[in-house]
């Protein structure tokens, strides 16, 4: 079911109000948001008013646009003008931003009704949503597991139908690994098809917004409406991307896809979820494509070359949070001891930790042996990528080694929280695209997602591809 | 104190605002003097979410001072994060270029000396904090108030190789570099206003050794002046320190103007680390052909041709062709007063400009464009004197008034009826007249030897120009006056 695909096209033609549709949403928060708390602050009243006015609009013959009506929950790391935005860190205690971001201005103008701001770890790191100041979110599919993170409030928002849409960021997998969590669709665009201006940087070089649906026709439409140029973001790639609608449908025959040995069996992947892989490899020979092993070897060093680079981005992006302008500030006897005091009571332990391995790998004499060296691993990997795509239109591997965990089960074991993301961060550091899609369930009836890898740009393909997983997967 | 039988070594790094209508990532208005934070936006102010975005223009304004000075501008050059916490930067790094900056190598030629800049680089200016109570001081403040409309305002690094050697080098180096930069419009390049601020490193070493001594660098020098007498201090004191067996400290230290010494900064254990890396907010930037080709055609006539050109058309002396270039605007004035000439020569017309315009604007401070004075007004005042009007010294006064007023010359010295009378007819009238008048002293002169004809020569002239207020014309009268005594000799 596209339900979102299906509500604008309601809306738009005067078969539902906008209003009627909130509502049913706002009813169903209202019944489960206690258990799961997707969201740091549900928009209630703000949103009444946006879906009167595409209701207004539709009443006066004009067009909303392609998300006419439909309800969407934006991670608490998008700039939304006048209202908190948090990254669920206490040190933007009390800022509102003064601008909108770039996607949500978009999704604003396409008639989307913002519903909520959802919850994620910290800064937007961690794999759980457990590293959040406002406590954790829970998954809808068993709230005694994690939904999986950073993008947790948007995948559970989605998942437990308080919105069909939501929109993540994902910077080593914080979209593809929770939407895998929770059951849902969940994209990473190319590095560059959609602005980040007004996304809170984590790791600028890394982060990429994308949506989460509840189908893969839903996530087109949204990826549709927020991809392409934007002057605010120098790393916004100029060229306009190809519309996705229009490849819905195509099938995959005559497609190659490798299987990337290297995440398949890679150290801590469940059978089950190596089994549901392998079912989705069948799946698309059976809708003809074709299907071949791949070794891609330097994939194995995405974590360590990330936990580099990612690192060492945030300890300047976060730097800014010194108490002097805005947010939290705890005050002392002269401005470095304001600065240290506020950074100390408003960041968590995660975020602290990464902005001393940051701190720590952009030093002075360390620069080459950290920082460097993880930037030509990085160059490695974006070209063992570019020998597979030579051979290979899109690649599958798992989406997370596991299916969603339990509250707690890692969360004083960083290491193995990291490893949660062995699978999707080799793609963020190439600049590539991937997303994840339902695909059956493994232990515990809990579901399962399968990652699908394609060149940078080459959304389409990856969108097909996609599309027949889910067909076959149900 | 003596500083023989050493030599310096210095290097300066000027930092220069570039006068773009735009700030350098963002579309807030660069201009000075607006009220606190009312030039600035998300981005200047570095709220999270926000982006940089580069000003076009300031990539133009950098390879036109390319094309003046030879820099060799590299297909790509980056910009990097330089990391350290301040109150007014908003977001605790820099946005500056490190390992590959925008231009290398070049060289300006200063008296004859080629002096080699090792790279120009651009970088983003940070915002003001002014301490408030404890007498400005940040250890007795009791707050500080922070000012962003400055933060984002592109600044150009322009770092010079160690090839200045004397305090009087460095002030001619900063004086080119400023005619340059003022010439090719980029900057407005005033150090007294801070839109062009100068740091030196300077050491020391015996004449005829090739090692460089530590180096110290110098900050806080608000003029011209103050950069040659800080670099003399600091020779001297280095000097001082070595012959009394002391080693010099690698260090920043400020110049005081007051006490005329530099002091050291107190600061912290151990060297900054700011941590660089490759700002991943921006794309590298990679200077288009058209782009290079259209700075390299927008270089005007650069300060060194021009005061050679002012030297061989107007027959001016170099020290004057410096002033006229130097001077904002006044080259423009003279030339424009030359090409409207109707009488006279470009010389007069420099001559004045470098004399008495001069003069009084450094008496009143103001610049040649507030001058009630037009140029066609100095051109018809040295019509005036080359058709003999006016007599020079004349001239002075008219002028006097013309700068304080908008009246033309020519309405002056008719409002104090100063025209010379040099009508030969009249004037002959005149000294005859007075040779009639004063037969006695024709006597005299006619009898008397010649100290005697010398003193009545003069008593005759004095009568004529009295029987002219003063008016006649000098030279005319004087010839009539030796024709007519001559023929009364006869």
């Amino acid at each position: 079911m596209s339900a979102a695909t299906e509500i604008a096209a309601a809306v738009r033609a005067g078969r539902r109000t906008a209003r009627d549709v909130l509502e049913e949403h706002l009813a169903r928060i209202d019944a489960r948001e206690s258990e799961v708390h997707a969201f740091n602050l549900v928009l209630a009243d703000e949103a009444r008013v946006a879906a009167d006015a595409v209701d207004a609009a539709v009443a006066a013959g004009a067009d909303p646009g392609p998300l006419a009506g439909v309800p969407i929950a934006l991670k608490d790391n998008l700039c939304t003008r006048g209202v908190p935005t948090t990254c669920s860190s206490r040190i933007l205690a009390g800022w509102r931003p003064p601008y909108d971001a770039t996607v949500v201005l978009r999704v604003v103008a396409a008639g989307g009704v913002v519903v909520g701001k959802t919850n994620l770890d910290e800064f937007a790191m961690g794999s759980s949503t457990e590293n959040s100041a406002f406590g954790p979110t829970r998954n809808p599919r068993d709230v005694s597991r994690v939904p999986g993170g950073s993008s947790g409030g948007s995948a559970a928002a989605v998942a437990a139908g308080f919105a069909p849409l939501a929109l993540g960021s994902d910077t080593g997998g914080s979209i593809r690994q929770p939407a895998a969590l929770c059951g849902t669709v969940g994209v990473k665009p190319t590095y560059g098809a959609v602005s980040r201006y007004g996304l809170v940087a984590f790791a600028s070089s890394l982060d990429q917004i994308g949506p989460f649906a509840g189908s893969v026709a839903d996530a087109a439409l949204l990826l549709d409406v927020i991809a392409g140029p934007d002057p605010l973001d120098s790393t916004s790639s100029p060229r306009v991307p190809a519309a996705l609608g229009p490849v819905l449908g195509a099938g995959v025959a005559g497609l190659r896809v490798g299987l990337i040995d290297e995440l398949v069996d890679a150290e801590g992947v469940e059978p089950e979820v190596r089994d549901a892989v392998g079912r989705a490899a069948a799946a698309l020979e059976a809708a003809g494509a074709t299907v071949e092993r791949v070794s891609v070897p330097s994939v194995v060093y995405g974590i360590s070359a990330y936990y580099l680079i990612a690192p060492a981005e945030a300890s300047s992006n976060l730097a800014r949070y010194d108490g002097v302008r805005y947010g939290l500030r705890v005050d002392g006897d002269d401005v470095a001891t304001m600065n240290a005091r506020t950074r100390d009571a408003g960041f968590g332990p995660e975020v602290k930790r990464r902005i001393m391995l940051g701190t720590y790998a952009l030093s002075a004499g360390y620069y080459d042996a950290y920082y460097g060296k993880a930037q030509r691993v990085r160059t490695l990997i974006t070209r063992d990528f570019a020998r597979a795509y030579e051979r290979f239109d899109a690649l599958l591997s798992p989406t997370s080694p596991t299916v969603a965990f339990p509250l707690g089960a890692k969360a004083d074991d960083p290491l193995a929280m990291y490893l949660s993301d062995v699978c999707t961060i080799p793609t963020n550091l190439a600049g590539h695209a991937a997303a994840s899609v339902p695909f059956g369930t493994g232990r515990d009836g809990l579901p399962v997602g399968v990652q699908v890898l394609v060149d940078a740009e080459q959304e389409p393909t990856m969108f097909r591809v996609m599309q027949v997983l889910e067909e076959q997967a149900s | 104190m003596t500083t023989t039988g050493y030599e310096a070594v210095i290097g300066l790094e000027a930092h220069v605002e570039l006068a773009t209508a735009t700030k350098l990532f963002c579309g807030c208005p660069n201009e000075f003097g607006a009220a606190p934070n009312t030039h600035v936006c998300p981005v200047c102010l570095g709220l999270p979410g926000s982006l940089p975005v580069l000003n076009r223009t300031v990539v133009e304004y950098a390879l036109r001072f390319a094309a003046a000075l030879g820099f060799r501008v590299p297909d790509e050059s980056i910009f990097a994060r330089k990391n350290y916490f301040y109150p007014d930067m908003p977001k605790d790094y820099q946005i500056s270029q490190y390992e590959e900056p925008i231009l290398v190598d070049g060289a300006i030629d200063v008296d004859g000396v080629r002096i080699g800049i090792e790279r120009a680089h651009l970088e983003e200016d940070t915002g003001k904090t002014t301490h408030m109570g404890g007498g400005g001081r940040i250890h007795e403040a009791d707050y500080s108030l922070v000012d962003y409309n400055r933060a984002g305002v592109p600044l150009m690094e322009i770092v010079s190789r160690p090839d200045i050697r004397t305090a009087e080098q460095a002030r001619a180096y900063v004086s080119e570099l400023r005619g340059v930069l003022k010439a090719l419009g980029v900057s407005d390049v005033k150090m007294e206003e801070g839109s062009m601020r100068v740091d030196a490193n300077v050491s020391v070493r015996p004449v005829g050794t090739e090692a460089f001594g530590t180096k110290v660098e110098i900050k806080n020098m608000n003029s011209l002046r103050s950069l040659g007498r800080a670099i003399d201090f600091e020779i001297e004191r280095q000097v001082a320190a070595l012959e009394a067996g002391e080693r010099i400290v690698q260090e920043t230290r400020h110049w005081d103007e007051a006490d005329g010494r530099t002091h050291g900064m107190r600061t912290k254990e151990g060297s900054s680390d700011y941590r660089y890396f490759p700002e991943p907010d921006l794309v590298p930037v990679a200077p288009s052909d058209a782009m290079r080709a259209a700075a390299a055609a927008s270089v005007p006539e650069l300060p060194a041709a021009r005061r050679a050109r002012l030297a061989a058309d107007w027959g001016v002396s170099d020290a004057d062709a410096r002033v006229l270039v130097d001077v904002d605007g006044l080259a423009d004035f003279a030339a424009a007063a030359v090409a409207t000439l109707a009488g006279g020569t470009a010389r007069d017309v420099a001559n004045w400009c470098t004399g008495d315009v001069m003069a009084y604007l450094n008496e009143t401070g103001l610049s040649v464009e507030v001058l009630p004075l037009a140029p066609d007004g100095l051109a018809e005042l040295v019509g005036l004197v080359a058709a003999g009007t006016i007599s020079r010294n004349q001239a002075k006064d008219v002028l006097a008034e013309c700068l304080r007023t908008p009246k033309r010359p020519a309405q002056v010295v008719q409002e104090r009826g100063l025209e010379q009378v040099s009508d030969a007819g009249a004037l002959a009238a005149v000294v005859d007249e007075v040779l009639a008048a004063n037969a006695d002293a024709v006597a005299e002169y006619r009898s008397g030897d010649d100290k005697a004809r010398k003193k009545k020569r003069g008593f005759l002239m004095g009568e004529c120009m009295k029987a002219l207020q003063g008016q006649g014309n000098p030279q005319l009268l004087n010839a009539l006056l030796d024709e007519r005594l001559a023929e009364r000799l006869a």
